[in-house]
């Protein structure tokens, strides 16, 4: 309409706008109403005439105003819509299809909001709709379509994709109707599709909505000499894309995280990605799945399961001759670089066959029983790893000496060889470098490491396949042969540092890893899956999330073979027998191909933009407009800016919001310079002496000393940041409140930090210290929750008599007798020599009294005393003691024990004289 | 028809704003400081005044022996002129003076009367007699007045603009006229003329409201007066500023040259100046020699 993508549901609603010009006759003609006021002076008024007689009319912009008020309110309730569908296609039932499956997941969104605009339209037209998922197809409904439109949250992609049987049976529910059908596609092919659509489309129109580039999946790892084999595949092999990995797992603390990232990268054309991750075994041990970086489906998720996991490693060791040499064990070095990566089990052979682990290390072990052989040789068999190591014993041996062994790779000479000892010619070998196909490939070989002694194979038809690690002048160093799913693994040297300087290197433990990761049985062979049953423990759901699964039926080993992915096995991760194994929405050679649909089905890339509807923005205008109006009829009658109106906007304008830069600012301010705080008691006098008080003793410092303090501040102990006060002045009012538990968390914390807080009790004239006074006892109230060390009345030598003035007495305005201080500990001792103690090595936290020392030191803006001191000539004194206590606390503060220290001068200036 | 429990409760809570009106009085009288309050000239009296040499016509009588002996001349005693006056007051009472723009603040009935009731403070003290024109309370001394005044200054009247009570004047008697004088001057006029017929001279004190100096009434309005016997509509109240200003700067020459035909005295107060300021220009007034 107009040109604009607007339309009216409602549009006869509209005629009203005709009664407007009325409207404006009406409205002309009444004036605002007069306003009634009492005034004395009306006497003075009799008589006057109006000389403007044009204002009793409304004025034509406020008309305007009320006019575009109606004519909003009758648009609005018209209905306006904008980016209106177009008219409809079509008028019977309609049926919206969703592929549903994992490969749908990513653009659900998407699928659902079409799937809502259509059905919204399908609602305006007041047509039936159905909606039915092919993934997991039910019985058809058509409803009307506002009843499908609040059950579309209810539909979930699900974790696999539609399979033909069941799509066969969406036909036969359909029965012969004609329908029109909107397809929410995600563009893959699979089985049934092409059925069902020439069934579809032989019933009506059929529309197909596609957003998005295409599904992409990630299939399982498969792990290759210790490296982890990902790949992703995609349908569209359209145009260069680059998707990350991210291998996900549990940090050391247990939490969630990605453990380490990497990218596809897919060429222009190419349907497949590959990455290979080298991850530390301990890191790779941890990972429990990979997804591709922000798509969520659960095709671009894959678990891990038992063949990333820690590998159980026995390792055992030819007998002991000697103990406690822990550097010469044989064991020693492999334990080290073995444990961090795996479970290790020590032990005796037959102790460690029972535990079946998937890797046995046999360190210069020369000779096993018969028995011993035996069960060795079934277990490698099943796909162990023996690992052996040589020795002096394996040397002195004659195993494997005449006939191959089974469980030796090699045939090994008589005595083994030494070089570049002080008995033998050249020098000791290095290494060479490791053969590209070989499971050592890649690793770099470092210079240092060196080889003095090595067993030596004997040279046999089949030696060269066996080396896969070699010295430079080409003798063994390892050498491997398959046994059964198994094989063996013999390293020529020994597993501590006596005859290489391996285990001492990086390469070793890398060495190491490699071998360990062959060491993964196949368990998923059909052999070993027969005859076993799986419980789901964790299942995907269709965007990829973990679900548990413990409520779900068991799976038998072949079907989970079969891999044929459906309701009734969810990709996830099941559970045999303490064994975990993941399956996956796609196997291991899974591609995704797209779907070609008929060049005359019309296929959308993007939702259009949706169908708004507008009523309630303008009808919301007309509420904006009247409220415009009202001020509008108060400025025509001069009511506008009537007190009560301007104090009310006076406030709104004069009530910003808590202004956090300005305490920011304050904070700034207060921490550049020495500021004293005083604790705010809420009564007025109270906190007034304080602030002068502080100010005098800011003043008498200033004066006197090195400090120079700014204006002392009051501090709300709810509000302000007390760590920037070196000193709080707490005067105690038996009427304060007691603050809040978060305040004292923070007075806590400021104790703890160094701060200190000066309690005055203001009442040493008629108390003593103590809970006799009121004051007193609401100090202890106060002081209850604060961690306050032991105190004890200011000893004879606390470094509070000494830190600038030499004193005895602490008045005040009162010259009461105590002054409590943190105690001293209990083992300091005056030393020899020394006219103080050693007391404490901090400052004390609390300093406790009750002599109101503000009053003493206060003086008002003239510099004036406030309160007077005592009388005449002793008064003074006693003010002036007064400013020296408060000199020298603040010292106290500022410099710690800097003056308890001076107990070493006499000792330092002996020293010194020397 | 009151009924006696009516009449108590009425009369308590009147008598609960007599104090207050009292106490604000005295404290205003007591920024004036009075200090001698004789005549300031010889007359009848008791207290010395001055000793002035003997002049033709004086009698030997007069004559002060002790003082002549110390000199050749002769003197005469004179003592000082001490003769009570009398001042009678007038204080509007009707329901324009109840007006007050500025919440909580006083109204100018408040202010007259407080102002009126500080003046007969002081004017007791110092000797004269203080009553309200026409014959309801005749002029008297002694504090008991100050109470009996306080009494009748608290009874306000119906009607809508007051007019000079003049009648039962004392001839050569003082006189203290508060009101706003928005209502008619015919009967002011009336009254001076009246007062001068008989010698009685005094104050004109206009006490207004600040609004009712500054007009500050903008767009439709419709003014009534504080009876409502009075009213004008208007449609821009901020046009009828500049001539209501005129009408009120006539209203105010007009009693001025009243007051001068007359041989009174006009001054306008305006109830957000300090009441004290009034005081003092009242009583100095009152003081010079009329």
């Amino acid at each position: 309409m107009f040109g604009l993508p607007i339309a009216f549901s409602a549009p006869w609603l509209l005629t009203a706008l005709i009664a407007l010009p009325v409207l404006w006759l009406i409205l002309r003609a009444i004036p605002p109403a007069p306003v009634r006021r009492r005034f004395p002076g009306v006497a003075l008024l009799l008589g006057l005439q109006d000389e403007d007689t044009v204002t009793d009319r409304t004025p034509w912009w406020l008309l305007l105003l009320r006019m575009m008020t109606v004519a909003a309110v009758i648009v609005g309730l018209a209905g306006p819509i904008l980016n209106p569908d177009p008219a409809g296609d079509g008028d019977g039932p309609l049926l919206i299809v969703f592929d549903g499956g994992w490969a749908s997941a990513d653009q659900w969104d998407a699928h659902v909001s079409a799937a809502e605009a259509e059905l919204a339209k399908a609602a305006r037209q007041g047509r039936e709709a159905a909606v039915i998922n092919l993934a997991d197809p039910v019985e058809v409904q058509f409803l009307t379509a506002d009843i499908w439109r609040t059950r579309l949250a209810g539909l979930q992609p699900l974790p696999w994709l539609p399979r033909a049987e069941r799509l066969a049976e969406v036909a036969d529910a359909l029965g012969d109707g004609a329908v029109e059908t909107f397809w929410l596609s995600s563009g893959l092919e699979f089985a049934g599709r092409s059925d069902i659509l020439g069934d579809l489309r032989s019933r009506g129109v059929v529309r197909v909505f596609q957003p998005g580039t295409g599904a992409i999946a990630l299939l399982p790892p498969k792990f290759e000499d210790g490296h982890i084999r990902l790949a992703a595949v995609r349908a569209m092999a359209v145009g260069g894309r680059d998707v990350g990995l991210n291998a996900i797992g549990r940090d050391p603390g247990g939490n969630e995280t990605v453990l380490a990232t990497s990218r596809f990268v897919f060429d222009d054309g190419a349907a497949e990605a590959g990455v290979d991750l080298v991850l530390p075994s301990e890191l790779r041990a941890r990972i429990t799945r990979f997804e591709l970086a922000g798509i969520r489906s659960a095709g671009t998720v894959v678990l891990a399961d038992d063949a990333l996991q820690r590998r159980e490693i026995a390792l055992v060791a030819g007998r002991q001759d000697r103990e406690g040499l822990q550097l010469l064990s044989p064991l020693h070095y492999l334990r080290q670089a073995l444990v961090p990566t795996a479970d290790v089990i020590e032990g005796p052979l037959e102790d460690v066959l029972l535990a079946n682990p998937q890797v046995i290390v046999l360190a210069d072990v020369a000779v096993l029983s018969d028995a011993e052989s035996a069960a060795l040789l079934d277990w490698a068999e099943a796909g162990g790893l023996l690992l052996r190591f040589a020795g002096p014993k394996l040397a002195a041996s004659g195993v494997s000496r005449k006939e191959e062994d089974p469980l030796m790779p090699v045939r090994l000479r008589a005595g083994g060889r030494s070089v570049g000892g002080a008995m033998s010619w050249g020098e000791p070998k290095a290494l060479a470098p490791f053969d590209d196909n070989g499971p050592f490939a890649g690793l770099s070989v470092p210079d240092e490491v060196r080889v003095t002694a090595q067993v030596m194979a004997q040279p046999d038809p089949t030696l060269a396949d066996r080396v896969i690690a070699a010295l430079s002048d080409g003798t063994p160093l390892v050498t491997r042969k398959p046994l059964g799913d198994g094989q063996v693994v013999l390293f020529h040297v020994t597993a501590n540092a006596e005859w290489s300087g391996l285990p001492l290197s990086g390469l070793f433990v890398q060495m190491l890893d490699r071998l360990a990761a062959l060491g993964i049985a196949d368990r998923t062979s059909a052999a070993n899956m027969e005859g076993t049953t799986w419980q789901p423990q964790k299942v995907l759901d269709g965007f990829g999330a973990l679900q548990d699964g413990q409520s779900l039926a068991g799976v038998s080993g072949e079907s989970i073979l079969a891999g044929q992915i459906g309701p009734q096995l969810r990709p996830g991760l099941y559970i045999s027998d303490a064994q975990r194994l993941a399956v996956n929405a796609n196997g291991p050679d899974a591609e995704l191909r797209p779907f070609a649909w008929p060049a005359d089905v019309p296929v959308e890339g993007s939702a259009a933009p949706p169908a708004r509807e507008l009523g309630g923005l303008i009808l919301g205008l007309a509420l904006a407009l009247l409220l415009a109006d009202i001020a509008a009829s108060l400025l025509v009658s001069g009511r506008l800016w009537g007190s009560r109106v301007v104090a009310v906007l006076a406030l709104a304008l004069a009530l910003p919001p808590y202004p956090a830069d300005a305490q920011e600012d304050t904070a700034v301010e207060i921490a550049a310079e020495v500021v004293f705080g005083h604790v705010l008691t809420g009564d007025g006098q109270v906190d007034q002496a304080a602030f002068r008080g502080l100010q005098g003793l800011s003043r008498v410092l200033t004066f006197r000393t090195s400090i120079e303090p700014a204006t002392p501040r009051g501090v709300d102990l709810e509000r302000d940041e007390l760590a920037l006060y070196p000193l709080l002045y707490w005067p105690i009012s038996p009427d304060q409140p007691i603050p809040s538990d978060e305040a004292y968390a923070r007075l806590n914390t400021y104790l703890r930090s160094g701060g200190m807080i000066l309690f005055d009790t203001r009442d040493a004239d008629v108390a003593g210290f103590g809970a006799a006074s009121p004051n007193g006892r609401k100090l202890q109230r106060l002081a209850l929750p604060l961690d306050i060390p032991a105190l004890e009345p200011v000893p004879q030598d606390h470094v509070l008599t000494r830190t600038f003035y030499l004193l005895q007495d602490f008045p005040g305005r009162y010259a009461g007798r105590d002054l409590w201080v943190e105690a001293a500990p209990p083992d300091a001792e005056q030393i020899e020599g020394m006219p103080f103690r050693n007391l404490n090595d901090g400052v004390s936290p609390v300093v406790i009294g009750g002599n109101d020392w503000a009053a003493a030191w206060a003086i008002d803006d003239n510099g004036r005393f406030v309160y007077p001191v005592g009388h005449g000539r002793g008064g003074e004194r006693q003010r002036e003691l007064a400013y020296r206590f408060g000199v020298n606390l603040v010292m106290h503060v500022l410099t710690g024990n800097y003056k308890s220290d001076q107990v070493h001068v006499p000792a330092l200036l002996e020293r010194l004289g020397q | 028809m009151t009924l006696p429990t009516q009449l108590r409760t009425r009369s308590e809570t009147e008598a609960a704003r007599l104090p207050p009106l009292l106490a604000r009085a005295e404290h205003l009288a007591g920024t004036v400081l009075l200090g001698d309050h004789g005549r300031r000239r010889s007359g009848l009296g008791d207290d010395f005044w001055q000793y002035r040499p003997v002049r033709p016509g004086d009698s030997m009588r007069m004559v002060d022996w002790r003082r002549s002996a110390k000199s050749d001349g002769q003197f005469v005693r004179e003592r000082e002129w001490q003769v009570a006056q009398s001042v009678m007051l007038w204080v509007d009472q009707s329901a324009s003076m109840g007006f007050g723009s500025v919440k909580g603040a006083d109204t100018k009935c408040d202010r007259a009367r407080v102002i009126a009731l500080a003046v007969s403070i002081l004017l007791i003290r110092g000797g004269e007699r203080v009553g309200l024109t026409g014959i309801s309370l005749p002029p008297r001394r002694g504090e008991g007045q100050i109470l009996r005044l306080t009494d009748r200054l608290l009874q306000p009247e119906d009607e809508d603009y007051g007019s000079p009570e003049a009648r039962a004047m004392l001839p050569h008697a003082r006189a203290v006229f508060l009101s706003d004088f928005l209502g008619k001057t015919d009967a002011v006029e009336a009254a001076l003329t009246k007062a001068a017929d008989r010698g009685v001279r005094g104050v004109l004190m206009q006490v207004l409201d600040p609004a009712e100096e500054s007009f500050p009434f903008r767009g439709r309005a419709l003014f009534e007066s504080m009876g409502a016997t009075l009213r004008h509509e208007t449609k821009k109240a901020d046009d009828l500023k500049a001539r209501y200003l005129d009408r009120l700067a006539e209203r105010k020459a007009r009693l001025t040259q009243l007051a001068r035909a007359t041989g009174w005295q006009f001054t306008s107060h305006r109830t957000d100046a300090p009441a004290q300021v009034a005081l003092q220009w009242l009583y100095r007034a009152l003081e010079r020699r009329g």
